[in-house]
């Protein structure tokens, strides 16, 4: 599989935020975006999962399948789309069901949550929540993974583990963005470079 | 269990957990209540005249109540974005979301609104078609409050708004409700008032999934 | 297809606007004169109703104003959802408030025209029911816009609730038909009964006609508005972004 963008251009709240922008991402490929502030690494990813629409350009994954580009991302953002008064389980189980794919009860291991799996989300700590939207993406077993800002609030240990689970997608024929302000997830085969505001 | 069924569960599973809604629906439904003889008097017929009417205004605007925090939450924590790239259609993502609003909050008000209605010297015989014709408009009212919880997901102060917006659609419900409520008010009684009911509540179902997708979309953009 | 991308280019519309504006005002003066005229002094008055019936000429043509601009309003609405054009969403929205206010003039008059005629400034018949659920459509169209700062955001959202609005409007008209039958006997005069006199049917007609050139206009400057304050915004927008 391919993730192709080609010459794709966005506008957030009449700003151009990005434009003329193309890259090719393969199987089994990790790319890193790149820029200031504002530069548009959010909106990009949000774009790719079909949450923001392009200004002009496409993006395409090939070869063309049953499923759009949308169906087959999974999207981290900022907001963690957990539900407080339910357990880690019950969390990772709904979010398993709705995006279709892997095997929840595994998804817990890698970032140790199944000592927490009976607990409500309410209880846990800001790294605790990371961890577990963090797990989702093995629970819902989808293709390409878009992670904006994926270290934030992980310990050294958990970053190792994210970096690990990476790798294993990566092997497994997956394809990850990732948008990174510090440290990488490991050695971007490709880095999209945004510019900021002209 | 399907992803439609997934959410109808989950969003289920919220309501009864984090209580709230219903329970302040039914408070507000009391409060509304006592308020009633203290602005129009205590007499005994007027109230027991008055009373079907009344209690239909005490549901729609107990729903109302609940309107608001319908996407909210979801757009707030991002789940509306993961949804939006799920599996489920976005239109049967909002039928879903309505479906668990009628069971947890208008279906139970609809119940018990009538039984309230004593308080107002609701004629016991009346009680029963009071329900009925309730219960069969609650289906309406959960969808088209769905359209109206769609627009304000992401407006902070969307209860404002979402009257506006709701009550103009109430308006043949409400008729075609108390219609059903009252049937010696119409001479060919109260049936073909309901069969009109279930209409709107069967138009309200083709509308709403896809006026409510349309809306959020509008937030994907 | 190629007419209507060349149309709906914001700054040929400018142009054709600027050309068509200052005869749309003449046509307007002069027919809403004409009409005025005819309707307060040369028209008789009802043997019935006597000089109230004069009320009649502004009332029933901002009554037909107000539901003729709903349903534009919702057609711009479905142009912009299938076309994703803005200047259907600025069609749309410039629209509003003048249908509002036709609304209003319609309530307004028929309030004025009910005090002499059921004794009451207010009735709540069938006609005036529905009307005034109409104004509360439009109200609630027009705080959708006001409640969001993104105007793509608004824009999408104001479009439903358009056209849910639209499907609407002739569901709340059967309603309080019905309803009104259920609870008023047909004793209440009808405003405008099928056979109507030519010498009163002519300045019904012409008001009618003055309404909407008035409103043309009115619509292509307010169209105009929402074109410019969308330049200002997008120019206000690279300001900051270059800094």
């Amino acid at each position: 599989m391919k993730l192709i963008g080609n010459a794709l251009s966005c506008e957030r709240n009449g700003r151009v935020v990005f434009s003329g922008l193309s890259f090719a991402v393969g199987a089994g490929e990790y790319a890193e975006l790149r820029g200031p502030n504002g530069s548009g690494k959010s909106s990009l990813l949000r774009l790719l999962a079909g949450l923001v629409p392009a200004m002009a350009g496409t993006v395409s994954a090939e070869p063309a399948g049953d499923l759009t580009l949308p169906q087959l991302s999974h999207y981290i953002g900022h907001h963690d789309a957990l539900k407080n008064v339910m357990t880690v389980r019950e969390n990772i189980r709904f979010w398993a069901q709705m995006l279709g794919g892997g095997e929840p009860a595994e998804a817990l291991h890698p970032f140790k949550m199944e000592r927490l799996a009976d607990d409500p989300v309410q209880l846990l700590s800001a790294g605790q929540r990371r961890r577990l939207s963090l797990s989702r993406l093995l629970a819902a077993g989808r293709p390409v993974w878009l992670l904006d800002e994926p270290m934030t609030a992980l310990d050294v240990e958990s970053q190792a583990t994210l970096s690990g689970i990476v790798d294993k997608h990566l092997a497994g024929g997956g394809i990850v963005l990732a948008a990174i302000h510090g440290e990488g997830l490991r050695r971007p085969d490709h880095i999209i470079t945004l510019k900021g505001a002209a | 269990m399907s992803g439609f069924g997934s959410l109808l569960w989950r969003d289920l599973v919220l309501m009864f957990r984090q209580g709230g809604s219903l329970g302040a629906a039914v408070s507000f439904m009391l409060a509304f209540v006592v308020m009633i003889p203290l602005a129009i008097g205590p007499d005994q017929a007027t109230l027991s005249r008055l009373a079907p009417g009344l209690m239909w205004l005490a549901l729609l605007l107990a729903v109302l109540l609940t309107t608001e925090r319908m996407f909210q939450q979801d757009h707030e924590d991002g789940s509306l974005d993961l949804l939006a790239t799920g599996r489920l259609p976005l239109e049967l993502v909002c039928l879903a979301k309505a479906a668990a609003h009628w069971l947890s909050v208008s279906l139970p008000l609809s119940v018990v609104a009538a039984p309230v209605g004593i308080l107002l010297n609701l004629d016991t015989p009346r009680i029963l078609p009071v329900m009925l014709a309730m219960v069969t408009g609650s289906l309406a009212l959960s969808l088209l409050a769905s359209v109206a919880g769609a627009v304000t997901a992401g407006l902070r102060r969307g209860g404002l708004v979402v009257p506006l917006l709701v009550l103009p659609l109430y308006v043949p419900v409400l008729i075609f409700g108390i219609a059903a409520s009252t049937g010696d008010m119409n001479p060919s009684g109260a049936t073909p008032a309901l069969l009109v009911l279930m209409a709107i509540a069967l138009v309200s179902l083709v509308i709403q999934p896809w006026a409510a997708a349309a809306a959020l979309r509008a937030y994907f953009r | 297809m190629q007419t209507f991308e060349i149309l709906a280019n914001p700054n040929f519309f400018m142009r054709v606007a600027r050309a068509i504006l200052p005869w749309g005002w003449a046509a307007t003066v002069i027919t809403l004169g004409a009409g005025l005229y005819l309707a307060l002094f040369t028209s008789p008055a009802d043997y019935q109703q006597g000089e109230t019936v004069r009320i009649m000429y502004v009332h029933v043509p901002a009554a037909w104003m107000a539901l003729f601009i709903y349903v534009l309003m919702a057609v711009s609405s479905a142009v912009a959802l299938i076309f994703r054009h803005p200047l259907a969403d600025a069609a749309a929205k410039a629209a509003a408030p003048f249908g509002a206010a036709f609304c209003f003039l319609s309530l307004a008059t028929g309030s004025i025209w009910g005090k002499p005629m059921w004794g009451t400034w207010w009735v709540w018949d069938a006609r005036l029911t529905s009307m005034f659920v109409l104004m509360l459509l439009y109200l609630g169209y027009m705080a959708v816009w006001r409640a969001f700062d993104d105007p793509h955001r608004a824009a999408g959202l104001a479009r439903v609730v358009a056209l849910v609005g639209v499907i609407n409007i002739p569901i709340v008209k059967f309603s309080v038909d019905w309803w009104n039958t259920l609870h008023q006997p047909a004793s209440v005069v009808k405003m405008s009964g099928p056979a109507i006199d030519p010498a009163m049917l002519w300045p019904l007609l012409l008001m009618a006609l003055g309404y909407t050139l008035l409103f043309i206009c009115l619509h292509l400057m307010a169209i105009g508005n929402e074109i410019t304050a969308r330049k200002i915004r997008a120019a206000r927008l690279r300001a900051v972004g270059a800094h």
